[in-house]
């Protein structure tokens, strides 16, 4: 009893001082000491561990670039693998800082859940992958296929309405995790595996046979994959959208990672307003002057990050098609930095 | 009437002198070969009846079906060397071992990096010699031997498997958002001072105002748990000297038995309290008791967990991220603790009403009466029970797969989609170890659990 | 004495106000009631604040806005245009059809091997307890996934099915067997097979009575069978047969026409079912041998059959034992349905608490309403069988 008494005192005692004004987003990760990033359970090229726990790819790389922009250090990053259908609760809840899992930018996710996409990192559509032994070469030719595919995807109501659309029938099972739908279109369950253009490359190299199966040339939709914070904080948002328009203008400027260093030097204004050594952007932002400099000397700009991770020499085997730099022929446009 | 009584014994004794008549009795004749024996037994056991013969050719046909398919694939065809998939690709191979042989290290420890992996033994080979006699049940020194393991081990295994430097009051004060307005920017230093003059002016504020309201005890007792907090709190601060190995980094089985283990040890105090709550007098208590324990009961662990994984940060102050397993285990040790709560209950019911009346008559409080008298019978009683209910938990951690959450199951599934251990074996490989590994542990406990039953079974049955 | 009675009087009002049980039971349930009204307090505050910061939307409309994706399992119409409302009732109809085909395929083995295990034959009681121990050690998700994925790809794809008198096919799409379609009259053939239904209830309630006062009954058995299969089948001869079946046929990828059965369905069924199983086999066994010896020979004695004995005196009495725990296991197999999400089943967490959830992004109103929904199955089952348990229960006078 009197012990309960004192116990009670005490929590009484914290609980007067915990009331406390809230604190911003940037303020909270810098005393914490890391940002919190939610990825993929397992998607080659995009997010996946080794055998060692190690996290690996562009959605990966662009937390660490975000990393780097605060604190100087790639490794001040923790990931959360989640699946399709835990992310955005998880955002919401405040329990991952960012969410970088090949997620798609719709107006919904945009408005009623509270999402704020800081950019595209991949322009990516939706395809399908099947067995060469079913001899089919089009996706029209599809009805009345068993289609595996993930939970809480886009890709679940675009396959929707493209069956519809075309009036043809068609069965749908959904798993909740990557890997169960890869195991289950490899046991056979189901005809055809759906899902991004970009991920079927990457689930491809985790079937038995892998070449047993071919994509069909269809793209069905199109799937803006980019990084997403929640709404509320927008200091932290544009530090999250700035740091993506950063590696793309470094591209841009042709300042690499190995080329940073003499960039520096560079008397170029448009480098020097990038690396800091000119004008006070970084400050702007809450962030030192430095922030792209550093995001380029630990991670690299845009093209390395995708070179090294889905581009044309990694298993992937992904040109850079829609999302090489806007100047030449992609969609990739990063905003002016002044 | 003595005359006929002579020549009756006469008659015997002559009898006693004719050699032709037997001196022993003649051993009895065995029974009919039908019904001793093999075929004896057989008779009786397997082929009483018509409906007995058919039942016993179905079975004998069933374990033909099941044991040596079997027995083949987990030995005879087995593979047991390779590196990788190649090794168990030939058709008609049995399961494929060197596949468990790659993948061991992740079944056991997950991620947790190869060179701190020492660690973890040593938490299981502590965890194994602090627990094996306090399960022998003549072993001496019980009380010993439980505070050890119940009070003492936890917080090694906690320091060994994280690392230990947590820094728990810088932790405590950024949870909180303390004393932010007068520190200005954020120093590590500079929060534990605040942290400990906040930390003592509250115990001494605390200890003071009980002082005024002339409770000398309650001071002492607000004294010694404000003692006890801050060395535990302080013992926290220290730098172990170890490599910090977060939690995400832990999976395979380590997970699993860290879930089982903390799960069953919070739960159990916590499933008392609910039962003697639901057992209490006071209707308020009585009732929040029973709202909380049917809740949990009625609603499936996934939702629990799901809320506790991925929505709970949105219920507490901004900012405040338990980890990630923690949260699971508040969710698993919640969920148990309802499950456990009934089972106390049942055992306090059976406690007969004798016991408390002269618990009572002695002058004993309601405290003492329940911590001397009624509990150390009652839980005796529900022993076999907890362990039941301890298995269960075992079994039920694999749920934590479902958020992320890569236990030993999930380090099976995990590695089932490795490319380079594809092959048309590796699947049933998996199960079949994982099948073994996971009837070993829930086997063994519930074979301990029926051996405890009978020994203190003091029931006068007959 | 006046001084003695004065000391105590005083020790009495020193300490009387901590230690008076009617004060402190008071105090503890007021500090009980606060802390957990406050602790509330903060909850709803902490997530209203939080939902607020972020506009994420809340309430209850959208529930009436449409779905958008497609289910693979439903027994009421749905298409992808049907609201989320109508996806809820979808996947809580397939939880509660997994619920109660598990529930009564596990009774019916549990019930087998529970009196399997208490057998004399030596082989049927090996093979029973190592049913029971083997089940009964392994995770019901190790067993889920285990019957999908393993079974799953071990059977050939819908091309090479395997077929029973080439109506049913088994593949890796399931089970397909033909749909029966109701012609034109079928609805009379429905109204006989209620109304023998209907008429064998009434008539073994009127045989009980008789056999209460007489001592002779009628055959149930073979007089329901025939009131419920031959009636209908009268009926149905007489209305020129108004039932077609529909025979699926190879199509494409999959079959085209007849009912198909799920293998997430099968998986999910077949490993609850038989995993409680091993839990209720138990339960029956601890019930049976609870029924004192003496029941048993005095049942011989008077010349009742073993299998008599066992059905009119040991199993009745037996029940009274089994229905408590059986009822826990009935509400562990519908809570344990929610694994479906594990191997893509449509069940009420797949498709709500997941899809639904993802795509609204409503937390917290859509997992107050499947926990709610939870309790409500809970609270109905254990209702039921609670009555039930009444009913049976021993009757003292």
């Amino acid at each position: 009893m009197k012990r309960l008494l004192s116990t009670l005192a005490l929590c009484g005692a914290f609980g007067l001082a915990a009331a406390g004004a809230q604190a911003a987003k940037l303020d909270q990760i810098k005393s914490k000491g890391f940002i919190q990033c939610g990825v993929s359970q397992g998607l080659p090229g995009f997010s996946t561990p080794d055998d060692k726990g190690n996290w690996t790819g562009i959605d990966v790389d662009f937390c660490r670039a975000v990393a780097s922009a605060i604190f100087d250090d790639p490794t001040k990053v923790k990931f959360t693998p989640l699946s399709a259908k835990d992310r955005f609760t998880a955002l919401q809840s405040g329990d991952i800082d960012i969410l970088s899992r090949n997620t798609t930018w719709t107006i919904s996710r945009d408005t009623s859940l509270g999402l704020n996409f800081a950019g595209v990192i991949y322009y990516d559509g939706q395809g399908f992958m099947i067995r060469k032994d079913k001899k089919v070469n089009s996706a029209m030719e599809l009805s009345g296929a068993s289609v595996c595919t993930q939970t809480g995807t886009t890709t679940e109501q675009n396959l929707a309405d493209f069956f519809r659309a075309n009036n043809m029938t068609y069965e749908v099972i959904a798993f909740a995790t990557n890997d169960e739908v890869v195991k289950a279109y490899d046991a056979g369950r189901c005809d055809v595996l759906t899902t991004d253009r970009s991920g079927l490359a990457g689930e491809r190299l985790k079937l038995t046979n892998p070449d047993d199966h071919i994509v069909l040339p269809e793209i069905i939709s199109k799937e803006p994959l980019g990084p997403a914070v929640s709404h509320g904080d927008d200091q932290w948002f544009d530090i999250v959208k700035w740091v993506y328009f950063a590696q793309l203008n470094a591209e841009e400027l042709g300042v690499n990672q190995k080329n940073v260093e003499e960039q520096l030097k560079s008397a170029n204004p448009e480098v020097k307003r990038l690396l800091g050594t000119e004008g006070k952007f970084g400050e702007g932002m809450g962030l030192t002057n430095d922030w792209a400099y550093r995001i380029v000397k630990h991670v690299g700009n845009y093209g390395e990050m995708y070179d090294r991770n889905v581009g044309p020499d990694t298993p992937l085997k992904l040109a850079r098609g829609v999302n090489a730099l806007w100047n030449k022929g992609g969609l990739q446009y990063g905003m002016p930095i002044r | 009437m003595n005359v006929p009584a002579e020549p009756f014994a006469a008659e015997i004794v002559a009898v006693d002198d004719h050699t032709f008549v037997r001196r022993e009795m003649q051993a009895a004749l065995p029974p009919p070969r039908r019904q001793v024996g093999i075929i004896g037994w057989m008779r009786e056991n397997l082929f009483s009846s018509i409906l007995n013969t058919i039942l016993t050719l179905v079975g004998i046909a069933l374990v033909l079906l099941i044991v040596p398919p079997l027995v083949r694939f987990l030995v005879i065809d087995a593979v047991w060397t390779g590196d990788n998939r190649e090794a168990c690709l030939a058709p008609g191979t049995g399961a494929c071992w060197p596949f468990v042989k790659a993948k061991f290290g992740q079944f056991i420890y997950g991620f947790y990096p190869i060179d701190q992996r020492w660690r973890v033994n040593v938490v299981f080979a502590l965890g194994a010699a602090l627990l094996a006699p306090l399960l022998v049940l003549s072993w001496p020194g019980k009380k010993l031997n439980a505070f050890l393991f119940f009070g003492v081990y936890p917080v090694i295994a906690f320091i060994l498997l994280t690392g230990g430097n947590i820094n728990a009051s810088a932790f405590l004060l950024q949870r909180f958002n303390l004393i932010r307005p007068l520190t200005g920017d954020v120093t590590v230093a500079g929060l534990n001072v605040a942290f400990w003059a906040d930390y003592i002016l509250t115990a001494v504020g605390a200890g003071l105002g009980a002082l005024l309201g002339n409770a000398r005890g309650l001071a002492r007792a607000v004294a010694a748990t404000m003692l006890v907090l801050g060395v535990i709190i302080l013992a926290w601060d220290i730098d172990f000297g170890l490599q910090p190995v977060e939690t995400r980094q832990w999976g395979g089985l380590l997970v699993t038995l860290v879930i089982a283990v903390t799960g069953i040890v919070t739960s159990l105090p916590l499933g008392i309290l609910l039962a003697l709550g639901r057992r209490s007098k006071m209707p308020i208590v009585r009732l929040l008791s029973i709202i909380f324990i049917e809740f949990w009961r009625g609603v499936p662990l996934i939702t629990v967990l799901f809320f506790a994984t991925y929505m709970l940060p949105l219920f507490l102050p901004t900012g405040t991220n338990p980890d990630g397993l923690l949260r699971a285990l508040v969710g698993v040790a919640m969920f148990t603790a309802a499950y456990l709560a009934e089972t106390v209950r049942g055992g306090l019911q059976a406690i007969p009403k004798g016991q408390y009346e002269g618990a009572m008559a002695m002058g004993l409080t309601w405290g003492q009466m329940m911590r001397l008298i009624i509990l150390p019978q009652a839980l005796t009683l529900v022993i076999p029970s907890i362990v039941n209910s301890f298995i269960s938990l075992f079994k039920d951690t694999t749920l934590v797969l479902i958020v992320s959450i890569f236990d030993f199951l999930g380090q099976l599934r995990a590695a089932f989609t490795d490319p380079n251990w594809a092959s048309p074996v590796t699947l049933y490989t998996g199960f079949a170890f994982a099948g073994i590994v996971y009837f070993l542990f829930c086997f063994g406990m519930s074979r301990y659990s029926m051996f405890v039953e009978r020994r203190l079974d003091t029931s006068h049955r007959h | 004495m006046a001084e003695l009675a004065g000391t105590e009087r005083g020790a009495r009002s020193g300490t009387s106000f901590i230690n008076d049980p009617k004060v402190r039971s008071i105090v503890l349930q007021v500090v009980a009631l606060v802390l957990v009204v406050v602790l509330g307090w903060m909850f709803i505050g902490n997530a209203r604040e939080n939902l607020a910061a972020q506009k994420i939307a809340t309430g209850f409309g959208f529930l009436d806005n449409t779905a958008g994706f497609g289910i693979s399992q439903t027994l009421i119409p749905y298409s992808e245009t049907s609201t989320y409302g109508r996806a809820f009732l979808v996947g809580l109809l397939n939880t509660i059809l997994v619920a109660v085909v598990g529930i009564i395929v596990a009774t019916i083995i549990g019930f087998l091997v529970g009196i399997g295990r208490l057998s004399k034959n030596f082989v049927v009681r090996l093979l029973s307890t190592t049913y029971v121990e083997v089940l009964r050690n392994l995770p019901p998700l190790f067993q889920i996934l285990f019957w999908y994925l393993a079974v799953l790809s071990a059977l050939p794809g819908p091309r090479q099915s395997i077929s029973l008198f080439g109506e049913v096919f088994l593949s890796n799409r399931g089970i397909i067997i033909p749909r029966p379609i109701f012609g034109e009259g079928s609805g009379t053939v429905l109204l006989a097979f209620g109304a023998g239904i209907l008429l064998t209830v009434l008539l073994s309630s009127w045989s009980n009575a008789r056999r209460e006062e007489t001592g002779r009954g009628l055959p149930m058995l073979w007089i329901g069978l025939g009131l419920v299969i031959g009636l209908p089948l009268i009926v149905m001869i007489a209305a020129g047969f108004p039932l077609t079946f529909e025979r699926p046929e190879l199509k494409g990828f999959n079959f085209a026409g007849g009912t198909r059965v799920i293998p997430e369905f099968v998986a999910l069924t077949l490993a609850l079912s038989t995993y409680t199983a091993a839990f209720i086999a138990e339960n029956v066994r601890s019930g049976i041998q609870s029924v004192s010896k003496g029941q048993t020979e005095a049942a011989y004695s008077l010349g009742l059959k073993p299998s008599l004995t066992l059905r009119l005196v040991v199993i009745p009495q037996a029940l009274r034992v089994i229905i408590p725990p059986l009822t826990n296991q009935y509400l562990n197999l519908t809570k344990n349905s929610s694994l479906a999400v594990g191997i893509g089943y449509p069940d009420l967490v797949a498709v709500f608490a997941g899809t639904s959830l993802n795509q609204t992004g409503q937390a917290i109103e859509i997992i107050a309403i499947t926990m709610g929904v939870y309790l409500l199955l809970s609270i109905i089952t254990s209702t039921i069988m609670n009555a039930y348990n009444r009913r049976i229960a021993l009757v003292e006078r």
